[in-house]
């Protein structure tokens, strides 16, 4: 059966949804995977150096991630986003390599500081010079280190790609 | 359970260069030279009775160096000779003095007796040192490479190293990146 | 019966712990071999995060070489660089004036509070305290906030500079302070009630990690890591450096030997910090924060911006760097850890000819070896955390 939508009181809130007071929403598929996963990043406790320690300020009682749905999990297979905080070693590098390889798909990597980014101060023998020489980085966050309002605004624009995702659902590989 | 007490326990702190008077007292063949800086006093010694030197400073209840705050190595590339010299820098927590050691090193023979038996504390340095120098150590209980991997090339802290590495990169890390390479196929693209 | 024996073989168990672990504070691995539950053998693994800095510490001036420090313990940055720049001044031999003095025991007893409130924090956390960690963490924000106060950053600070302090702090600043001077002393108790006589954190730390005082010396161990052990040792008061010979404070010490004691000792330290920092408060001198020594020290920035000669003064001194008496010095200083020490060989030129940085937190890790055989495997969470080790510093 067709429903006629001009007749009955289909409210649009915004670009693709349909409310249909009280509690029948028309929307995308698309959309609602997103909105529930970007609501809820898990990212793996995975503290390199320096940065993991405003990682960890961000996620204490001042700043707050937990607002955000962003709840540190001990286990890679049980969360879907891994922070890259602080400097890559090469001894590390196969490490970080694995970590990520544990995270079920979808994942996304956050590069947090200027060493994740890039090296930073630290151009020597035993440092990878950004960690996007081996893994797909979504985000960059810069700083030495990164304030906790940082990483915050990095995660927002982490959301807002997630948001524009199309059919990440589906069988896509 | 915590007792505070002021730190008022009587010791007696001596010179360092009547340390070095000592030790050149006991060894007159092994010192080499005495050098006084800023307060502070190397004795430059031969490598070879290290150990019994150590032993002596440990043991005698006067000097009695308790205590070695540091071990490491540094390269004199052209500027003395021999190329190598090991630092001990000893302390006693009981009688509050300080000597620095350092024992000379050739480069045709990068080799010193450890002094894991005197300190258990050394270990990690003399790993360290074997790691960042080549600077092997006889009757180490366990001498491998520490900071870097255990393949890795080179010895970083020689001066004839490159701060940014050699050319070729480790292996390790190489592998990373071929497979990075490899998976980048499987990435979401959007 | 006898087959049965011959079949069921029991052998040790081989356990790889890190170093992606929540609980190995950094990237500390760890290679267990249990018997059962108990622990025959534990091999640590460090070097993740070696990241040269000997190395590019050669290649730097001694004044670029500071922001280095910051990146070793990072908990405690401002202790790092105090411990850098007062090594630097043995070297070239100048004194920094009092005032600089005194407001550099006040960075570095603030910043030993923040150390220890963090290692508080995560060493509850990981013995199980979730509650712990919120409280510490609301204080460590407020010292981050004055940290920020005198100099814009929170964690990498590079405040101190060789020859005095970066800039004077003001007086909004000083005011801050004693009002958390003041406060402080009132929130220990919170996180003691918290956990002091708790049957589970007593149950977990006490008679674990024992290791005696003739041991504890022999293994290199200090700070109070060692003084957990009931010995007096501490740099501070051994060779006073900075204003530490002016004021006055006690330096406690344990006598169990256990990773009860420790926690013990560290705790007291918040109060003596915050004994000294009230000192420092009151006996704040006057006048300039940077030495006039012009052969080592930068001009004021005021100055460059006004005149040609102190901009090519400053100009020469930040490319060439200063031109430094040959020889080699060790200095140590007490930071939160233990004894960070600097040994530095000079030949004569604006950059050190090696750079040797003794962190305590290396020969802490080297220790856990010898601190966890015959306890149980959970111990060893609890012997990680009593040690307080950063792996920055441990792999340079
Ligand atoms: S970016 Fe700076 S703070 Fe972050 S890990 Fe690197 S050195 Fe440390």
């Amino acid at each position: 059966m067709l429903i006629d939508t001009s007749t009955i009181g289909l409210v649009e809130v915004e670009e693709g949804t349909k409310v249909l007071p009280p509690n029948l929403i028309i929307t995308s598929i698309d959309k609602v995977v997103n909105w529930s996963r970007l609501s809820s990043i898990w990212p793996v406790t995975f503290g390199l150096a320096c940065c993991a320690i405003e990682m960890m300020a961000a996620g204490a009682a001042h700043y707050d991630f937990d607002r955000f749905g962003i709840i540190f999990r001990g286990s890679p297979r049980q969360s879907d986003c891994v922070i890259i905080a602080g400097t890559v070693t090469k001894k590390m590098a196969p490490v970080v390599r694995r970590v990520f390889d544990q995270i079920p798909e979808p994942r996304y990597v956050v590069a947090m500081g200027s060493c994740a980014c890039s090296g930073g101060i630290f151009r020597t023998y035993n440092t990878v010079q950004g960690c996007d020489t081996f893994l797909p980085v979504d985000v960059f966050v810069p700083g030495c280190p990164p304030r906790p309002e940082t990483l915050m605004e990095g995660m927002i624009l982490l959301q807002e790609k997630m948001r524009k995702e199309q059919a990440r659902w589906s069988m896509w590989r | 359970m915590i007792v505070e007490v002021n730190m008022k326990f009587p010791y007696m702190k001596m010179d360092p260069l009547a340390i070095a008077e000592r030790i050149k007292e006991k060894f007159p063949l092994e010192v080499v030279d005495v050098v006084s800086f800023r307060d502070q006093v190397s004795v430059i010694i031969k490598k070879e009775k290290i150990v019994e030197i150590c032993r002596f400073l440990h043991d005698d209840p006067v000097l009695d160096f308790d205590h070695l705050r540091d071990l490491c190595g540094v390269d004199y590339l052209g500027k003395k000779e021999p190329r190598f010299e090991v630092i001990y820098h000893l302390y006693s927590v009981r009688h509050r003095h300080m000597i620095r050691l350092n024992a000379q090193v050739s480069e045709s023979d990068p080799k010193i007796d450890s002094v894991t038996s005197l300190w258990a504390g050394v270990n990690w340095h003399e790993r360290e040192c074997f790691d960042m120098f080549g600077i092997k150590f006889k009757g180490h209980p366990d001498l491998r490479r520490i900071l870097l991997p255990e393949d890795w090339e080179g010895y970083p802290l020689r001066k004839d190293y490159p701060l940014k590495g050699p050319e070729k990169e480790w292996s390790g890390f190489a592998e990373v990146l071929e497979k990075a390479k490899k998976y980048r196929e499987f990435d979401w693209e959007g | 019966m006898e087959k049965v024996e011959k079949i069921l073989e029991t052998r040790e168990l081989n356990v790889n712990m890190g170093p992606q672990h929540p609980a190995t504070h950094g990237v500390l691995r760890l290679v267990l071999e249990i018997d059962g539950e108990t622990i025959v053998n534990v091999t640590p693994y460090v070097g993740y995060l070696h990241r040269g800095i000997e190395k590019l510490g050669e290649s730097l001036t001694y004044f670029q070489g500071l922001p280095l420090t910051d990146r070793l313990d990072y908990v405690s940055a401002m202790s790092n660089n105090i411990g850098y720049v007062v090594a630097v001044e043995r070297l070239f031999g100048i004194d920094p004036p009092e005032r600089a003095k005194f407001i550099r025991t006040i960075v570095g007893e603030l910043s030993r509070i923040s150390n220890h409130l963090l290692w508080l924090a995560t060493h509850a956390l990981d013995i199980g305290a979730m509650t712990v960690f919120l409280y510490c963490f609301r204080e460590r924000e407020w010292i981050l906030d004055l940290f920020e106060m005198i100099c814009g950053a929170r964690l990498t600070v590079t405040y101190p500079r060789v020859g005095g302090v970066r800039n004077d702090v003001s007086q909004e600043f000083l005011d801050s302070l004693y009002k958390f001077t003041e406060e402080f002393p009132t929130r220990i108790p919170e996180y003691e009630t918290l956990i002091d006589k708790n049957r589970i954190w007593l149950k977990r730390t006490v008679g674990i990690g024992v290791i005696s005082a003739e041991e504890a010396i022999n293994w290199g161990l200090t700070g109070p890591t060692l003084r957990g052990s009931g010995v007096q040792y501490d740099i501070r008061k051994h060779t006073p450096y900075d204003a530490y010979d002016k004021v006055e404070f006690e330096v406690p010490i344990g006598t169990n030997c256990d990773t009860y004691d420790r926690y013990r000792c560290r705790m007291h330290e918040l109060r003596q910090s915050n004994r000294i920092l009230k000192q420092c408060l009151e006996k704040l001198p006057p006048g300039p924060v940077m030495a006039d020594t012009p052969k080592f020290t930068l001009p004021p920035k005021d100055f460059i911006l006004k005149d040609m000669e102190h901009l090519i003064h400053q100009f020469i001194l930040i490319t060439k760097g200063p031109t430094v008496p040959e020889g080699e010095i060790y200095v140590a200083t007490e930071v939160p850890k233990g004894e960070l020490g600097f040994y530095f060989v000079s030949d004569g030129t604006g950059k050190p000819y090696r750079m040797r940085i003794r962190a305590p937190s290396f020969v802490h890790a080297s220790v856990l070896s010898r601190l966890c055989v015959g306890h149980l495997v959970a111990d060893v969470i609890a012997n990680i955390g009593t040690i307080d080790i950063v792996l920055g510093e441990c792999d340079r």
